[in-house]
Order: C-alpha cells, then structure tokens, then sequence
C-alpha cells in the first residue's frame, strides 16, 4: 500500500492525518459522513455527492474492487473519499476493476488510515464543515492548508445542478411494452431510476435541467420525475418555477431527493441545512399512508421545513407530510391531496442500499393511471 | 401497536442444559426476554433444568421451575400455576433454543395448549414446521423466487440410494428436526453414504433425511432477522463464513459485517431473506436465514433458516449492540418496532438496521483433546463447545484478537514455532493437502502455507477460502516481517503492527525468531511499547456508526495510526470501580457456571455501590450483555488487553480491585502479572500506577496451586491426602508406584478439568501411558496419586472472610472417586454422610480456608474411605458447582463472595440476609429439599474417522458439557427428575441390560433383584446372567457382541432394551464389548449407566 502522507484537514482547523490512495494533490469539499456498509462504488458514483468529501464509517473499503456494471452515473462525482482501511486486492466474480486503480483514472483523491470514528464524532457534533485533503508533495503547514479550506465556497448557496444535469436528452426504454412514459427532470439522476422504470414498463426521457414546461409537453408524457441531486434547493428556482407549471397543468409528478425539496418549495415550504445529515442505507421512515415502517437509502444535507400530522393548505390545495424520519423526525416526504403529486426525501432507487420504497415507483404509476382515466378528477394517492 | 392486553401471564420455556449446539447464548436470550416482560409488568413463569443459568435466578421470573423441559412437566406448571391462581395465558418458546421449540410442538400436539387455553406466542406451529420441515421450506424458497440446492427427502436407506443415483456424488446428509446439525454429514462415497444416512435417519425424531446437491466450498453468509405483527422487518446483521460451506456455521471462524459482497448482492440477499421470513409466517420475532454463494458465477442460493432467536442471534446482537431477544420479547408481546426504542441511542428506534464502523470476528472453541479417537474433521454437524468472538477497527486487527482470545496452546500466528524448520516442496505439498481437510487451527496452517510460499491461489485452490481473506493474512504477515526484519522498534513499526493485530507474545516472538534477545518476552516488548506510548484507544458500540450519540459504554480497544485518533471512555469519578474478568471462550470444564459467578459479582457490586467493570471475550454469555454491568469491554482476557483495559479505567476514575476468583482459571492465571503490573499511564507522563487483586491474594493462588506449598499446609494442619509422588520418566514412576500400591492415578503436572488424567490399574499401563504423555519434561513432571478406589467423593463450596468459613454447599458425588467431579451426578445434602462426617468436612476446610487464607469463594474436593476423610484438592476461586449450590440453598454464594471481596463481612451478610443468619449449608434442616445435579455428556457428537462412535465411559478426565439439576423433598425423585432432565426419562418398565465387572457384581445383585421385582425383563451376559441366577433372579441370557448375530448391541440398536448398566470390566475383560454396548446406548438415546453407584441411584429415581 501506499505510504504517500496525506492529511483531512477541516475548516475549524482540526487535522486527520493518513496515508494517499487513489489520485494525489489536493481536494477540496463539504465533509460528510455516510454510514452504510455496502456499496461504496454507488455512493462515489452518485451525483448528489458532488463537491462532498465522503468519509466512509465502514471501516474496510475496497474489498469488492470496481464493477463496471454498478457505476449510478458516468463517472465518480465525490470530491474526495476519506476511510479507514483499504482493502489491496478486490474479490469479486463481477470485478473490472481496483478501487484505488479506478479513483487514480478518474484523478479523485482518497486518504486511507483516518480514524473515522472520531472524524464522523465531530461532524456528528459541529456539523458539516467544508475541508481539503491534501497528498505527499501538496502538504504544507496547518495554517497554510486550513487557509486553503477556509477560502473555498461553503455548500449553502451553491447551485450544483449544471455540474451534474446531463446536456442532451436521452432515452431509457421500457422492458416489454411501455405501459407509460415519464419525463426525468436530471438534477443528478443515478442509473438505477430509468433501470427502476423500465422494469415497470415505462418509458424515460431524460431531460436537462433547463427544459421548460412546453418542450416537457412537446414530449407528450404520462408523469413528470424530479430527481436527486446535490446543491442547496434554496438557489433551484427555476427547477421551482417549473414545478409549479406541471402542478398548474396537473401533470402527476413524483419528486425524490432534491425532487422533494423542490416540491416543498414550489408548494410554499422553506428548506434548511441539516447539521450533519442523513447518509445512509439503514435509515428508518413511516410512510404515513400505510404506518409501515421502510429501511431507506438516504443521502441528504437539505431537508424540507414542514410540519407533520396536519393538513396544510396551499397554492396547490391540501397538503400532508407523507413520510417521517423515525430517527429525528424530519420531513421525508410530501403528499399533494388537491394535486396529483407526491415526493420522498429517500431513495426508492435505492443503488445503494435497500428496496424496501421500491413499491413508490408503482404508486406512482397508480397515480398516472388514475389520472389518465379521469383527468379531471382530483386524483391522489389516497385514492390507490 | 400497543402491547397487547389480553396477555397477563407468560410462561418462558428455557433450554434446559449446555450441549454442543445449544449453549448459555440461551441463558443470555432468556434472560433477556425475562427481565424484558417483567419490566412490562406481566407475570412470568419460568421452567429450565439447567440451574447454571441467570435466568433461574429468583429475581428474573415470578416463579420459577427448575424441572425437565419435556410436554408433561409444563402442563404440570401451567395447572400449578393456575391452581395459585395465575393461569398461564401464553407461551413464550422461541428464546430457548430448539429445545423449547420442541417441547412446544409437543404440547401442541399433546392437546396440552388447548386443553388449558394457552396460546403460543412469538412463533406459531406451522411456521415453525415450514421453517424447520426441509421440503417444506424448500418449496416456499422456490415459489417466492429463491433457488435452493436439488434435493430430495428420503425416508430410508431405500430412498436415499435412489436420490444419490440421481444427484451424484459428493452429497450432504441432514436429518430433520435436530439441532447443532446433529447427524448430518457430507458423503464423498457410497461407503459414507451408507454409514451417514442411517446415522442421520436415527437421529432424526421423524426418521427423515434430506439429501442434497453439495455446495461444497461456496461461499457461506447468515442473515439476522426480525419482524414485528404489522409487518415491519428489519435485517440486524450480516454475518460471512471464512470456512466455506461444508463447514457448519457453529465450527466455522466467522466475521460480521459480511466483508465481500456488494451492495447489489447484499440487497439480493437481503431481499431474499425478507421474502423468506416472510412466506414461512414468523409471525414476530427473529429468525436466521442461511445463504451460499457460488464464488465463481453469483448462484445464490437458500441453505436454511431457524424460525428462532439462535446461536447466531447472540452472536449478532453482541456484534451489533442490537439485542434481538429483548426485542423479540416486546414483539412477541405486540409491540412494534417503531414503538420500541434502542437501548444504545435512546434517542433514536429499534425500526431499522444497526450499521457498524469495527468488524467483528468469531472463532469457535473445540475440545477434540478429550474426545481420543473422535474424527476432528469439521463438517456439518457442529462439534465446538464453545467461541470467542472479537471486535477490532479492522478485519486483521479482529482476526489476531479473536485468535489469542482462544487460550489455545498457539495465541495467534507465530506464538508457536513450526515444527519444520527449513521445509522442502515435499512438505509444502503435504501442507496444501492437510489444510483442504477443514479441521480445528487450519489457519494457522493457512499462515504456514503462505509463509513456506504458496501462492494464494494454491491455497484458494485447497481450502476453498475467499482470496481477500487470504489477502488479508498476506498483510498481516508483512507486519509481521517487518516487526521481525526491523534492525530495531520504533513508534512506527510498533503501531503498525499493532493495527494487524499482532500482540506483544507475537511481537516478542517475531524479534525472537529474528535474534532480538532483549524483546523476546511479552514484558519487554510491552515495557518498549508503554515507554514509547503506542496504546490502544477504546471505541464504542453504537449500532449506529456514530451517527447519534451512545448513552451505553459497550467498549473495545482499537489501535490508530491517526494523531487525531480519539477514545471514547468517559470520566467516572464518583464511584470507586471494580473490574471483574470474565471466562473466555466455553470449553468443557470452564463453561457457563463461571459466566454465572461473574455476572452475580457485578450484580451485588453495583448493588453496593461500585462502579462495575466486565471484562470477557465470549459472545453467548450474559456478562458480555451491555446491562450486566457499568460498563462492558469486550476484550480478549491475555494480560495484554486486561492491563489496557485496568489502564483506560484508571484513568476515567478510581479503580477499587480487579476480582481474578469467578471466572475460573483465565482469570486465575493473571492474577500474579495483575499483582505486580505498574501501569504506565498513557499521558506521558511516566506515572505509573498499581492495581490491586481484590479477594484472595496471587500468593494464596499459589500457595493452593502449587503441590509443594499445599503439601506442606496439609502436614501442617494435620490433613490427609493420598500419597503421591513425581517422575520425570517410566523407571521413576514405576518406583513411585510401586511404593503407593496400584491403582493409581497419572496426569501432568498442570492440568484443567482433568485433561490427560487416567487410572492406571497395573504397571504395564503405566509404561503405555508414560509413552503417550509426550509433553513430560523435568519442568513438568508427571504426577502419580495413590487412587482411592470406591471412595465416596464430596465436594465443597465455602466462603471465607479471614475470620469465618460459611458452608455454602455440601455435595457427596453419586459416581465414586475416580470420575471426575464435573461428569459425576452428585446430590445436595449429602445423603449417605453422617453427622460426624460433616463436622470434620468443615473442620477441614476451616483450616484450609484459613491456612490458604481465602477472601471469597473456595472449593475442596475430599473423598470418604474407610473412616478417612483425604483432601484431593482446593482451589481458592469459584467453582463449576456454585450455581447449583446457589440454587440448592437458596443462597446467592457468588455475590456474597463478591462483597467479601470487596471488604464485607460474613457476619455482615448474613444480617443482611444474603447468607443464613443462623447456619449454613452444613447444617441444613432434616426437612430441606433435596437436589441432585446430573451431568450431560456430548458422546453422540463425536465419531472416529472410522465412523464409529466414541466411548461414553465416565473417567477422571471431564467430558461433560452441561449440567441439570433435579429438585425435590427425596432424593428418589430428585434423582429421576435429574435424569429426565439430562437423558430423558428413566424407564419404569420394559428391559433392562446388565453387564458388569467382577468386582462390582457383590454389588449389583440388590439393585437388579429389585428391578426384576418392579417388572423389568432382565437381559445379561454369560458371566453376570450366572451370578444373578444364584441369587433367584430371572435372567435372559443375550451373546456378548463379538458372540455375533442377536447380540445385545443389535437389539439395542432394534430399540429392544430401555436400560443399559454396563460397569467397565477393569483389567479383567474385554473392554471393547462394554464399549461396543455404550456407544449403541448413546446412540439409541436409552439411559446407560457405568457405575454402581449410579445403577443405585437410578433405582431410587425409577422408584421415586
């Protein structure tokens, strides 16, 4: 293994020290904690991680290589990755690839040998922070590098969206005959969405964030999909304006992630910083629909301000907060009740993580179906 | 969900006692849901024989039943309890193991459960039946989408022979209904085939077997499971098996999370589960589901499931801080996993899946040692008696903790030098060929494999082992070259090092190997490594990975390369703390009984006021549970760790003690490095502090150890005890011998649970068991004991205080000396001593208690001959008969050792009340009950290579794995209960075999009278048939077994005889008959007796 220095040095000027893998030099980000024990290689891939530095708690990372097939996006899009142990030779019967050898090839930083247990303890504790990694010949002193950090944008206020939003439209299709078509605003969108829906026979378009309301009509679409992605929603104003249009026309819209922040904007709600979020693959939700409770994969810094249990009256009618945290009690997701349109702040695309939200997809498509029958009506998802 | 309110009684079924398969995880998951339902307000019942459990303490159920777990004894509670007025509404049977999932179905299909209106909650029959019936389960895992291996379930030879014609060849033979995978097997041959498959259909209670398509080297994982009544489920943990399939998962080194699957296998896997548990209908609760995975293509498929809490599920929940039986408890009850919060946050609930920032690392425990001619071969039926497990921040770190966890004769690679020192290719071959049969310590062939240059791919080739394991035994071995090639030690090397796991002993011996004298010993290496200030941090359990806060001190240390890298212990300044050390592992001869002791220690001690400490590696006791104590640290027990452990409380707070007398001899042995460790405070500061042994001292430990200085206190206080003497060699021996008179008894020097002990009847003997003792050394000679023949054996638990002995309990063994004590049924009062007898067993072990200077607990072992009373031994610490003493005198000894410990009196106990105010033990009324412990033996686990199965006959080498305890006004029905308990019931009718030496046939003549009086057919060989005639009883005569054809083994075998008492001939006969007619006893399940004195007993108990 390497034995390049390399340091995690946050913005109120605590230092982990370790050693490189991956690519060397420096980068820079937002440091976030994710808990879940399987699927570094979706986490690094999915764009909602984009400008964080992802420090894993699992302590041994790499075990698993690199399977070419399992990438959510392009490309890796965390700004660095900070573990504990990494594992030099991968075991898997799918594996193309080592972890460190993917990371080098895509030029992204990584630090091995922190203790991230108390690292991911202070975040816990004071927050969120921006921090820098720095490798081998990029190493100077404290102040130098906690300057360096401290000089980068902080994550509240950044609009992220045209980093990661893909430039040309493209199409997934249904597996077997389309039952439906969905336009996919891509905030940030990860693979296994599309994959999600053309399982269930429906076709995606996915769109570049721009789009606007008439070239989504032009496309003729059962539904519209808002979905993931990184950034502050505070700054996403145009991805608002555009929901209010699909809520105006009734369109069936299913928001996720950002998609739910965005949602809870265009319906009047404010959003906020969370102190240290929620990234993981073990997080508890109720759905209040059915009072069961999911195992969901989160990956959230931003949350929607709302509060549970009441009908709330807005531009768009009636609405209720549709999913809790059962941890901290955050909003993790919003029903319409005048409008056909509903969001979750989890991932029931999972990649990593669990499939228990898996059946949201469907109600989704429940919720088009109502609305293709009676367009008029004022079709929700109580109704299925 | 609310907790249901229909439910005001509920009636917990234990496991009843400790056998290969189904340990004291039991008595901790029982424990468990005890304290959880009461807590919840609703009355408990308890029934469990094993008296060596917490949960048959008074404090954890209402009432409490120290009866055998069969169908009839629980209807017996249920009307009893109804008769006080408090009707049983529920059963809770899914926390004791397969033995109470058993019994339920029993009294399901007794009509006992209708009859009296209980319902049984937690699992219902036909989920049970789907989960446990093979086809059944099978069908379900298909029809949901899962794939399962080809199979087919065979219901004789006929069948089986069928099935394999068409599956091919190698296949896995598993029994229906039986547990630890008892019976099952992997048949390479036809010849395997047919031994396998008529074990199997023998021990399965509906003759049944399935025969399946072998997986063989895939790879194995486990899914900890749970389901609430509205259908939420969560998966606790993932646990992958370094052993490949073909190992059972009792016997295999595991470690958790699973470290090489992807998530998008994981969540296939999970999702699999899900649906599994789902389909078969466990309705709440937990269950565990097994999976293998073909390495090469991705096949997953489903292997099995226990519709139950489990082994595993202990396993899980230490590992996870998760603790599935409590929760199982409030679910079964009707609570919902969103309402139940999680112990460890409180803040945050038990609705979701416990993530972990360590790895976790299982090794089991074997015994082989004490099984001679039993096959060590690991396959699918378990054979471990007990397990380590081990919590680092890494997969190596864990591994080497695990490893020096085991008290195994190597603690961890290189602790032990190869037999081969410069080896050739020849040797590497035959290397590679050992380690492709699994057996118990294959990996430090693994190791050895490596070293000697195997490529991983060899090795992979041969044991089937996933590459990153090997991998990662490749890091751990350039951590250790550097440590052995460095020109010295620096911080650096050190911590890197450490952060492989390696200890001090590896270190010490790595510098060793390398020609450092100045750091080939443990103390120097730790003197080097204190000074330069390399020290563990200790970390949390959190179920959580540090995402909420963790209001639990669940701890274990960890060594970082970070400067930032942080501990996690808090401040305590207010109590003065006490560290107690744990057991270890299980193993036969330090088992649960020990666990028990240090569990009641912590409980008085926080009682009066102590900031308690536990200190233990084993992952199925209810010590390592994150209530027991303060705080728990789950640590390897090498002085090492503990002195860590002592270091990190030192400096949260004020340690009072460290008490080394409960947990048997682990502790025991690091009483002397504990005495006299100054501990380096880690500030740097170069402070260094004492500890303090609390209870009797190092030097009294010692004295009572060492044969010499304990001699010497015999004269002294005119105690007899059998003549013995030392030798280094046969001529020496032989003289020893000669001069105490045959026969006597051998064993080394330094012995537990009586490893390596015998009898030896004649001179030709002894040269035979000279030659087989291979370890003899003029440092570790041979000990040779004039053998008290027919003795009556007593055995004493007395408390001492410096100026009072307390008699916690009298025992007088049934079996006479020369069994050992742990394997002999013995009863509570003595029942054939005398009043005088009594006065001198407490005159002596006043003396010893005081000559020793004891502070807590001792036990004495005397035997009774000819008006003499001989001290075979004492030791100053707990002994394996404290929790039955306990339970028989209503009297908690070990917490009333612990406050001794920790300075208070007897006199101020028994005002208390904890102790007799007037009395003890040794002056119990004429009325008191009477209780009689019986040991359970694990003979039908074991079998040659040959396949044939081990002899069952008692010596002085310990073999027991558990113990059951009968409680009743007479020793008749005590004795029975004792009996049922252990082997089932005794018979009271039908034919009874005898077959005994010479000299035990005086002996035996009124207690066959009498059962031929009672009705039973009585079966003999020529010699005793002969004897018995003369004395008017009616015998039949059968052929010995090599007489051939209609011998007495093939009708036990036809299940034509319900009794065996067959003594061994001595020197006189043809030991391997009665060895021939023990094993089929053993294996058609029918009590056999091997001594007189039991065959008396046994007709006390037939008639009682």
């Amino acid at each position: 293994m390497s034995k390049t220095p390399a340091a995690l040095v946050l913005e109120d000027g605590r230092i982990y020290s370790g050693t490189s893998f991956g690519a060397t030099g420096t980068a820079f980000g937002e440091a976030v904690f994710a808990t879940g024990m399987t699927g570094y290689q979706e986490t690094l891939t999915d764009p909602s991680y984009r400008r964080q530095v992802v420090v894993a708690t699992a302590p041994q990372i790499g075990n698993t290589g690199w399977v070419e097939e399992d990438n959510e996006s392009l490309g890796i899009h965390v700004a660095g990755f900070v573990i504990r142990d990494l594992s030099p030779a991968p075991s898997n019967w799918r594996a193309t690839d080592t972890l460190p050898g993917q990371m080098q090839k895509q030029g992204v930083i990584g630090i091995a040998g922190v203790d991230t247990r108390a690292l991911t303890r202070h975040l816990r504790t004071a927050g969120a922070m921006r921090c820098g990694i720095f490798t081998g010949s990029d190493l100077s002193t404290p102040q130098q590098m906690v300057a360096e950090v401290q000089a980068t944008p902080a994550m509240a206020g950044a609009n992220l969206t045209d980093e990661v939003s893909t430039k040309e439209p493209y199409t997934v299709p249904a597996i077997g005959a389309a039952r439906f078509a969905v336009a996919a605003l891509d905030l940030g969108i990860k693979a296994n969405t599309p994959r999600s829906f053309a399982a269930r026979g429906i076709t995606t378009h996915v769109v570049p964030a721009g789009t606007t309301i008439e070239q989504i009509e032009a496309l003729g679409v059962d539904g519209v999909f808002f979905s993931n992605g990184p950034g502050d929603p505070a700054t996403a104003d145009s991805a608002v304006e555009l929901t209010k249009e699909i809520l105006r026309r009734r369109i069936p819209l299913f928001g996720i992630c950002f998609g739910n922040q965005i949602l809870g904007r265009a319906l009047g709600f404010p959003t906020y910083k969370l102190k240290f979020g929620h990234r993981g693959i073990n997080q508890p939700v109720v759905d209040h629909h059915t009072g069961k409770v999911l195992v969901t994969s989160q990956n959230h810094g931003f949350a929607v301000q709302a509060p549970a249990g009441k009908t709330l009256a807005t531009e768009f009618g009636d609405v209720q907060v549709g999913f809790s945290s059962l941890n901290d009690g955050v909003v993790e997701g919003l029903t319409c009740l005048g409008v056909p349109a509903f969001s979750v702040q989890f991932h029931p695309e999972a990649s990593a993580g669990p499939h228990d939200a898996g059946y949201l997809f469907d109600r989704f498509i429940d919720l088009m179906a109502a609305s293709k029958s009676a367009p008029s009506s004022t079709a929700t998802p109580e109704a299925n | 969900m609310p907790r249901r309110t229909d439910i005001s009684h509920i009636l917990v079924i234990g496991s009843g006692p400790i056998v290969i398969g189904q340990a004291c995880e039991f008595d901790y998951s029982g424990t468990q849901a005890c304290r959880v339902l009461r807590e919840e307000g609703l009355r408990v019942s308890l029934i469990n024989s094993n008296p060596a459990t917490i949960m048959t303490d008074p404090e954890f159920a209402d009432a409490t039943y120290i009866e055998p777990i069969t169908a009839e004894f629980v209807e017996k509670v249920i009307i009893d309890q109804r008769e006080l007025g408090f009707p049983v509404d529920a059963i809770l049977a899914t926390l004791g193991g397969q033995t109470a999932l058993n019994t339920a179905i029993a009294l399901d299909e007794a009509g006992v459960l209708t009859r009296h209106n209980v319902e049984l909650i937690g699992a219902d029959i036909p989920a049970i039946q789907r989960g446990e019936d093979r086809q059944i389960f099978k069908d379900i895992v298909r029809e949901i989408g899962g794939d399962v291996p080809d199979s087919a379930v065979c219901h004789s030879m006929q069948e089986v022979r069928e099935t394999v014609a068409k599956l091919g060849l190698p296949v896995v033979i598993r029994p229906s209904f039986t547990m630890g995978g008892l019976g099952s097997g992997m048949a390479y041959t036809l010849e395997d085939l047919e031994r396998l498959a008529s074990i199997g259909l023998a021990a399965s209670p509906v003759t049944e077997v399935l025969i399946e398509e072998s997986v063989l080297g895939w790879k194995e994982y486990e899914l900890e499971l749970m389901r609430d009544s509205a259908d939420n489920a969560v998966v606790v943990c993932s646990i992958e098996n370094i052993d490949p399939m073909g190992v059972h998962t009792g016997d295999s080194m595991t470690v958790a999370p699973a470290m090489t699957l992807t998530d998008r296998e994981y969540q296939d896997m999970r999702d699999l589960g899900l649906k599994v548990l789902r389909a078969v209908g466990v309705a709440t609760g937990g269950c565990n589901i097994q999976f293998a995975i073909n390495p090469d293509t991705g096949r997953m498929i489903v292997i099995e499931m226990n519709p139950r809490v489990s082994r595993s599920s202990a396993l899980a929940s230490k590992a996870t801080g998760f603790p599935i039986a409590k929760i199982a408890a409030k679910l079964a009850i009707g609570y919902t996993l969103g309402e139940i919060s999680n112990d460890i946050t409180k803040a945050t609930p038990a609705a979701f899946e416990p993530t972990l920032d360590y790895v976790v690392v299982k090794i089991p425990r074997f015994n082989f040692e004490k099984f001679p001619g039993a096959d060590p071969t690991l396959t699918t039926t378990m054979k471990s008696v007990g397990e380590a497990m081990s919590i680092g921040r890494s997969f190596a770190e864990a591994f080497g903790k695990a490893l020096r966890s085991m008290e195994t004769k190597a603690l961890g690679f290189w602790t032990r030098p190869d037999v081969i020192a410069q080896p050739t290719a020849d040797d590497l071959a035959a290397l590679l060929q050992d380690i492709s049969v699994p057996t118990d310590g294959r990996i430090y062939g693994v190791e050895r494999a490596m070293r000697w240059g195997a490529t991983k791919e060899q090795v992979h080739d041969a044991t089937d082992i996933d590459p990153w394991f090997l991998d990662q035994i490749e890091l751990i071995q350039a951590a250790g070259t550097a440590i052995s090639t460095a020109e010295s030690l620096d911080v650096d090397l050190l911590r890197e090092a450490k952060r492989y796991g390696l200890s001090d002993l590896q270190i010490a011996a790595l510098r060793a190997t390398g020609g450092d004298t100045s750091l080939a010993t443990e103390e120097a290496v730790r003197e080097l490594r204190w000074k330069l200030g390399v020290r563990p941090v200790f970390k949390t359990v959190d179920t959580c990975a540090a995402e909420f806060e963790a209001s639990t001190p669940y701890h274990y240390s960890a060594y970082e390369t970070d400067p930032a890298a942080e501990s996690e212990v808090a401040p305590q300044t207010e109590k003065q703390k006490i560290i107690i050390l744990g057991s270890g592992p299980n193993r036969i001869g330090q088992g649960i009984e020990f666990d028990y002791s240090c569990v009641h220690a912590a409980m008085a001690l926080r009682e009066a006021g102590f900031e308690t400490v536990m200190v233990n590696c084993n992952p199925e006791t209810v010590s390592t549970d994150y209530d027991t104590s303060d705080r728990l640290y789950f640590e390897p027990l090498t002085a090492e760790d503990v002195l860590e452990v002592i270091a990190s409380e030192q400096e949260s707070g004020t340690v009072a003690g460290v008490i080394v007398t409960l947990g048997g001899q682990t502790p025991l042995k690091l009483a002397g490095i504990i005495d006299e460790a100054m501990i380096v405070q880690r500030d740097g500061s170069g402070i260094r502090l004492p500890v303090r042994v609390l209870g009797t001292q190092p030097d009294a430990i010692d004295l009572a150890e060492d044969r010499g200085r304990f001699g010497d206190l015999l004269n002294a206080a005119g105690l007899p005890a059998p003549v013995f003497g030392l030798a280094t060699s046969f001529p020496e021996a032989r003289e020893v011998a000669a001069g105490i008179g045959y026969p006597v008894l051998v064993r080394p020097s330094y012995v537990l649970g009586g490893r390596g002990m015998e009898i030896v009847y004649d001179e030709a003997s002894l040269a035979d068991y000279i030659a087989r003792a291979t370890e003899i050394t003029d440092d570790h000679p041979v000990l040779v004991d004039r053998f008290l023949d027919d003795a009556i054996e007593i055995d004493v638990d007395a408390l001492c205080d410096g100026t009072e002995v307390y008699l916690g309990g009298v025992m007088e063994h049934i079996e006479e000396a020369g069994v050992h004590s742990g394997d002999s049924a013995c009863v509570l009062p003595p029942i054939t001593l005398g009043r005088t007898d009594i006065a001198k067993v407490r005159e002596y072990t006043e003396a010893l208690a005081m000559g020793i200077k004891v502070r807590g607990l001792m036990n004495v072992q005397y035997a009774l001959k000819d008006e003499t009373l001989y001290v075979i031994e004492a030791n100053p610490r707990a002994s394996r008969t404290v929790p039955f003493s306990s339970k028989a005198t209503a009297r908690p000894l070990a917490k009333a050792a612990a406050r001794i410990m920790a300075g208070a009196t007897i006199a101020e106990l028994r005002a208390e009340g904890m102790l007799s105010p007037i009395g003890d033990a040794g002056t119990l009324p004429d009325g008191a009950p009477v209780a009689v412990k019986e040991a359970v033996m694990p003979f039908h686990r074991f079998r040659g290579v040959d396949g044939a199965g081990v002899d069952s006959l008692l010596g002085p080498e310990m073999r027991s794995t558990g113990e059951v305890m009968g409680i009743d006004a007479a020793f008749g029905p005590a004795f029975a209960k004792s009996q049922t308990g252990s082997y089932g019931s005794l018979p009271t009718t039908g034919t009874v075999f005898v077959s005994v030496a010479n000299k035990d046939k005086r002996s035996m003549v009124f207690p066959i009278k009498r059962l031929a009086d009672l009705g039973f057919t009585v079966l003999a060989t020529e010699g005793t048939a002969e004897m018995l005639r003369r004395n008017g009883i009616e015998v039949r005569v059968v052929r010995k077994h090599y007489e051939g054809a209609g011998n007495v083994v093939e009708m036990i075998k036809a299940g034509q005889v319900n009794l065996v008492i067959n003594t061994p001939y001595g020197q006189s006969g043809p030991r391997i008959d009665g060895y021939e007619i023990r094993t089929a006893a053993i294996s058609a399940d029918i009590p056999c007796i091997t001594t007189v004195a039991g065959a008396a007993a046994a007709l006390q108990g037939i008639e009682g």
